[in-house]
């Protein structure tokens, strides 16, 4: 038997330049801002700025709540990306749909819509606050809320796809052994889909993390409590610039550790595959 | 009867209509081309899919019954199933793949994992129980899969193509054990394949189904021997011829000799196709080990292929282009010469 002979693309490395001078510009376009921010960093008094109680203060609030909001978005967005990709309900167009408007709203109007929902004179904000007395507005909850609201839909659309690319007759097979459909999602459809769950939580925590409009529309800018990092960013940038920059380092260096995390699935061999 | 279903399924432009009874210990094969209908029956049987209409009785329990809006969903009933591609789970050991059965029935995990590991030494895999499926032969994970569908001993055991997906020499192997293990199977086995080979050698009984319908039912030999239509005897054309086992070589009881590829031993039969037959004018170069001088007693044309009858020493049955009929100018009466490989000839124990 003789099998098709591959076809082999000739790489003589010629661009037609009508394409590698936007390209070239593009690029520079990109990487130059980057570039900038570390060229005009004090690197000289970066250690003592590093170790300033706002900067450690901001940073962990960031990081703990992106991670909160993160757990929060695994734990309801996989079900949904599940209910999505799995179950044969009705009206699961239009369910998408609505689960991704997040994802293309402005975040300043999601925090207007939680803030107008979950304020003290929300839709449930008024009950909660007359049956308890708490208010979420201008809270950690808030923040984490918020970046929730506005990280979850690239959770449940990666775990989406992810659900959609497994060979859901694994499923089959596990339901012919004596599986019910959830001993099935815990030990085999879960397992079979966690590298696509790993890469949906980086992105989801990625987003909670840069989350800006939402927070301070809802959650305000109180350092301590609500002043995330990129809230404190653009808070020093009026009053002290260089530690703007500092923590605007400091957000590039995360940044770029998420896409050394993700590298594997999305820029190497992984992703050419997928 | 174990078995007893009565199934109407409608799918797309094909209604699928097939009754079947399956007795304790019994094989039976459901043999055709693709989209016949066959994986939908199992489909249906397995709980998979709802039929339209019909019902599936096992040991006189309704898994189905569309009339009384019966239809037990697939975990709730006892089976086991083999796939094509084996669907062993890529992210547990073989040993896990074949307790998983036994742990959704409730079983605890050392005791489940202690009848795994033996299932797995009864399919002769004591050593590999550790490995995953990707680190398992393709022959070694349909085994595998066949320990996984057996061991929480199920009263029905579905087979969908189960060899389909194996190279030639693999097929053989591990049709010859499956055959061993269906023999030990006390409960009803479906078996579904489009190769004739398989039904033959694995079934007590066949069902041939064409769209969606059975054109034809009986033991193998009656089917092969007694094809009553041009489609089966297409599909099932095959040259049984019975024999005894010698090593390499098989002394057929109507004289002459087969060399085959896989060593048997005993009385087997040997299975040709007819399209692993060719033909010659003159004694072939080179020295293939299977030459016999014959007779053409027959040829009925079938589309592009001409199937030829052919007498002497090994009856046989060849399929030749309507090309090569022609470049070679047959005729009933003419003189050839046949050859098979050893490679494509099937042989299993009688």
């Amino acid at each position: 038997m003789t099998k098709p002979e591959r076809h082999r693309r000739v790489r003589d490395g010629g661009v037609p330049l009508p394409l590698l001078l936007p390209a070239a510009i593009g690029v520079v376009f990109l990487v130059l801002p980057l570039l900038g921010l570390v060229l005009r960093a004090p690197w000289s008094e970066l250690g003592a700025r590093l170790a300033a109680p706002e900067v450690g203060q901001a940073l962990r609030l960031s990081l703990v709540s992106a991670t909160l909001a993160t757990v929060a978005s695994l734990v309801l967005g996989v079900p949904i990306a599940w209910v999505l990709a799995r179950s044969r309900i009705r009206g699961r167009s239009v369910l998408r749909a609505l689960v991704t408007v997040p994802l293309v709203l402005p975040p300043v109007v999601g925090g207007v819509a939680l803030f107008l929902v979950l304020g003290r004179r929300g839709v449930v904000g008024q009950w909660l606050f007359e049956t308890t007395g708490f208010t979420i507005p201008f809270t950690t909850l808030a923040v984490v809320l918020a970046e929730t609201f506005v990280a979850m839909p690239f959770l449940v659309i990666s775990v989406e796809g992810a659900l959609r690319a497994a060979d859901a007759r694994f499923e089959d097979a596990a339901a012919t052994l004596g599986a019910d459909r959830w001993t099935t999602f815990r030990r085999v459809t879960l397992p079979l889909v966690a590298p696509g769950i790993a890469a949906g939580a980086v992105l989801c925590w990625a987003r909670a993390l840069g989350e800006f409009g939402a927070t301070i529309t809802f959650a305000g800018n109180f350092p301590g409590t609500t002043q995330t990092m990129p809230l404190a960013v653009y808070l020093a940038l009026q009053s002290d610039p260089e530690a703007a920059i500092v923590l605007s380092l400091i957000l590039l260096v995360v940044s770029l550790a998420t896409l050394l995390l993700l590298r594997d699935r999305w820029l190497g061999r992984a992703g050419a595959a997928a | 009867m174990s078995l007893a279903a009565s199934i109407t399924v409608r799918r797309g432009g094909v209604t699928i209509d097939l009754d079947l009874d399956v007795a304790d210990g019994e094989v039976l094969a459901v043999l055709g081309p693709n989209g016949a209908g066959k994986s939908t029956l199992l489909r249906v049987l397995a709980g998979l899919l709802s039929p339209d209409a019909g019902r599936v009785r096992v040991d006189g329990v309704d898994w189905d019954d569309a009339a009384a809006g019966v239809h037990l969903l697939a975990h709730e009933r006892a089976l086991g199933m083999v796939f094509q591609d084996n669907l062993l789970c890529p992210h547990l050991s073989a040993v896990d793949n074949v307790a998983f059965g036994l742990r959704t029935r409730g079983m605890r995990r050392a005791e489940a994992r202690d009848r795994a590991v033996g299932w797995l030494a009864r399919v002769g895999l004591d050593e590999l129980g550790d490995r995953r499926p990707g680190q398992l032969s393709g022959g070694q994970a349909q085994r595998t899969a066949l320990a996984r569908a057996l061991a929480p001993e199920p009263p029905l055991l579905l087979l969908d193509e189960p060899l389909s997906a194996l190279d030639a020499r693999t097929r053989l192997t591990v049709r010859a054990e499956l055959r061993r293990h269906l023999a030990e199977f006390p409960g009803s086995t479906v078996l579904v394949t489009h190769d004739p080979v398989d039904a033959m050698a694995l079934a007590d009984r066949v069902m041939v189904v064409e769209d969606g319908r059975v054109v034809q039912a009986g033991t193998p030999v009656e089917v092969a021997r007694r094809p009553r239509t041009d489609y089966v005897a297409r599909l099932v054309g095959l040259s049984l011829l019975p024999g005894t086992g010698e090593g390499t070589t098989v002394r057929l009881d109507g004289g002459g000799a087969v060399a085959v590829a896989e060593p048997a031993l005993g009385p087997v039969f040997v299975a040709v196709r007819p399209e692993s037959v060719a033909l010659y004018l003159a004694r072939p170069e080179g020295s293939p080990r299977n030459v016999w001088p014959a007779t053409l007693t027959g040829a009925t044309p079938h589309g592009a292929t001409v199937r030829c009858e052919l007498d002497g020493e090994v009856p046989l049955v060849a399929d030749v282009t309507a090309t090569a009929f022609a470049e070679l100018g047959l005729a009933p009466g003419s003189a050839v010469w046949a050859t098979v490989k050893a490679s494509e000839v099937a042989v299993y124990t009688r």
